[in-house]
């Protein structure tokens, strides 16, 4: 277990280290340094400039330097506001996470739920309209869902409100972000129900008279959420990558729309910190539920 | 001596598993016909196939596909407007021609076709805010969107079965090291990282000179440079874990000790025993790969202008949402259909080539 462990926290460490080492040297390869703005600077202010932010250093120490910086949580400044990056990423995760957290809740409990229902009533209405739905879901990209949510709800029938900073409406967006996901684990619960349901200690608590509810909640589904725990990293990607357009959609202040942004207008250094912080989550997540995985179930084999 | 064939029945005994043959009748021809082999042998694609067309829901994705293949290639013959063209009504710009509705004509148009009696092509889809036909456009989106998904998933197809079945066949310490790579490459964000490069090679790189590459863009070369890069490895991980199991069945080892070289059993015992899995996977790559797309158009980074993606469509028609829904709409549902109908045709293909999968 221990080795396990060891190993898989050195391989987030690598993954870490070479997501930050492509993004730096990636950032590095676009022309024009940060102090190419509008207005043209001499060569002498251009060689102070560069000195005084270490630039004219080999990329190599740039990269050293800015590693250090990061690991003390400086992210440098941005490009185009002159904004801290830390303090930006600070303030617009805060709507993030919310918006994430609350999506997550949402699509794990709605796809446990769903799942568990169809998994119990297989080849009934119930399964067959919920797997339409899940199987409809799982092709519709979040930006397609987004955009339909608002132009039915918000502006055709008008029963949510657009978001505003005032009147922060999260219903639609957290629809928008939980559908994909949601379908995701419904059809994982839904398979992992069945295959516990086949399973003998099943039929031993109901020979044994066990009631129903207690062999549903007890015996099978406690069971049969195993395999949904491995969903946690993907969930935390899928929901990150999801707020991107869902939040430019719904005009969201997020770190999300933040990103399309700082690409839009080219702010690279932006570009770079608000990556370099969303792969720590996903691959931190990723962590978690691996671990968690092999905690929850000691019988899995991971080599 | 002759013998005597005429013995009569042993005495049965009790708790004696001695069967009487008086017992027995003899079987009528029909029962006997019952025995003979009744299907003609068949191949492993063949008999894939049968149970793949007994299910109705691939059998109707595939006739949308088909539609839709159809459209992608005969509209453009069939409707007389381009993508990029700015509709001109005998000659000059049509300028009332922005926005328009499903099946709508602008008033110059009306009056061209009373003047000429003629009937000009509708206007399938509207047009859009250019004045440009929006049906061509969608048309060609679906192209580029469709395109993208199959030449990626050919890319993930071919990389990750050539590493796979390396690092599969060869095992031990190549094995090892390739799977690290593997598990890293895996770990890696893979949408952050297409955003990263989209990024880079826009302001690095110009292919504009390149046909059809220049006309897509270097994003598109962004991401096909990415799915080359890091989307094969699910691809190399399955390859190899299936490869490892066929190399132990006992099969294999048959053709080993009537010596059979290395290539007869990779081509003749391993290869044929890994096609469903590599199949089943190119078929549900391929609209992973057609999101992918429709999602960087959709932030903007996505095929060149005035290049359309059915991403970048829904983008653009988001603007003017409340007031033409209906540009939003086509290429959504056409997004939708296309991603639903590969969705279930690998769902099928999977259970129809390997039942093994089937939950």
């Amino acid at each position: 277990m221990l080795r396990y462990i060891v190993k898989r926290v050195i391989l987030a460490i690598v993954t870490l280290f070479l997501t930050c080492f492509i993004t730096f040297f990636a950032m590095n390869a676009v022309p024009g340094g940060p102090f190419n703005g509008e207005k043209a600077k001499s060569a002498a202010v251009l060689k102070v400039l560069n000195e005084r932010y270490g630039l004219d250093k080999p990329v190599g120490v740039q990269f050293i330097n800015y590693m250090k910086n990061m690991l003390h949580g400086d992210f440098g400044v941005s490009l185009k506001t002159g904004r801290d990056i830390a303090q930006t990423i600070q303030t617009r995760f805060a709507v993030s996470a919310k918006l994430g957290l609350m999506a997550v809740v949402v699509a794990l409990v709605l796809g446990i739920v769903l799942g568990a229902v169809a998994a119990l009533n297989r080849n009934k209405w119930p399964d067959h309209i919920i797997i339409f739905f899940v199987t409809l879901f799982t092709a519709m990209p979040s930006f397609v869902a987004a955009s339909f949510l608002l132009l039915i709800f918000s502006i055709q029938l008008q029963w949510v409100p657009v978001w505003s900073t005032t009147d922060p409406s999260y219903v639609l967006p957290v629809i928008a972000l939980s559908l994909s996901p949601m379908a995701y684990i419904t059809r994982l619960t839904k398979t992992s129900m069945l295959d516990v349901l086949g399973q003998d200690y099943i039929r031993t608590a109901k020979a044994k008279g066990v009631s129903p509810v207690k062999v549903i909640f007890v015996h099978a589904l406690r069971n049969a959420l195993i395999p949904v725990i491995t969903y946690v990293g993907p969930l935390t990607a899928s929901i990150l990558t999801g707020s991107l357009v869902v939040e430019n959609i719904f005009t969201i202040g997020g770190l999300g729309s933040q990103f399309v942004d700082s690409i839009t207008n080219r702010d690279y250094t932006m570009i770079m910190g608000v990556t370099i912080f969303l792969a720590v989550i996903m691959v931190a997540m990723n962590l978690v539920s691996d671990l968690l995985y092999k905690l929850v179930d000691p019988r899995i084999q991971l080599d | 001596m002759a013998l005597n064939y005429d013995i009569p029945a042993p005495k049965k005994r009790k708790f004696s598993l001695q069967i009487d043959p008086s017992q027995f009748e003899k079987a009528t021809d029909e029962e006997k016909r019952q025995q003979d082999v009744m299907a003609n042998s068949t191949t492993f694609l063949k008999d894939g196939m049968r149970r793949l067309m007994k299910n109705p829901l691939a059998v109707m994705s595939m006739i949308i596909l088909v539609l839709v293949i159809l459209i992608m290639i005969f509209a453009p013959i069939v409707v007389p407007y381009g993508y990029d063209e700015i509709l001109t009504v005998e000659g000059t710009r049509d300028k009332a021609a922005a926005n328009m509705a499903p099946f709508q004509f602008s008033e110059r148009e009306q009056e061209f076709m009373e003047k000429y009696n003629t009937q000009l092509f509708p206007h399938i889809m509207g047009t859009d805010e250019l004045c440009r036909d929006y049906f061509i456009r969608v048309v060609y989106g679906t192209r580029v969107s469709f395109l993208v998904g199959v030449f990626a998933s050919l890319m993930v197809l071919i990389i990750g079965t050539i590493y796979g079945a390396i690092s599969g066949y060869l095992g031990g310490m190549t094995d090892l090291i390739m799977m690290r790579i593997v598990d890293i490459i895996y770990s890696l964000p893979d949408i952050l990282i297409i955003i990263l490069l989209a990024v880079v090679f826009k302001e690095t790189m110009d292919f504009s000179s390149v046909p059809v590459i220049g006309k897509l863009g270097t994003n598109m070369v962004a991401m096909f440079i990415v799915f080359g890069l890091l989307y094969w490895v699910g691809m190399a991980r399955l390859v190899r874990g299936e490869i490892l199991m066929i190399k132990q069945n006992e099969y294999v080892l048959a053709a080993k000790s009537m010596g059979a070289s290395s290539a007869r059993i990779i081509r003749n015992h391993i290869l044929p025993n890994c096609l469903s899995v590599i199949i089943i996977t190119t078929a549900q790559q391929i609209p992973s790969a057609i999101f992918t797309e429709s999602y960087l158009s959709f932030i903007g980074l996505g095929v060149a202008l005035p290049m359309p993606s059915l991403g970048s469509l829904a983008n653009a028609a988001r603007s003017g949402m409340q007031s033409y829904p209906w540009k939003l709409v086509f290429p959504a549902v056409a997004i939708v259909l296309i991603v639903l109908a590969f969705n279930l045709i690998g769902d099928a293909m999977r259970d129809a080539f390997d039942p093994k999968l089937k939950n």
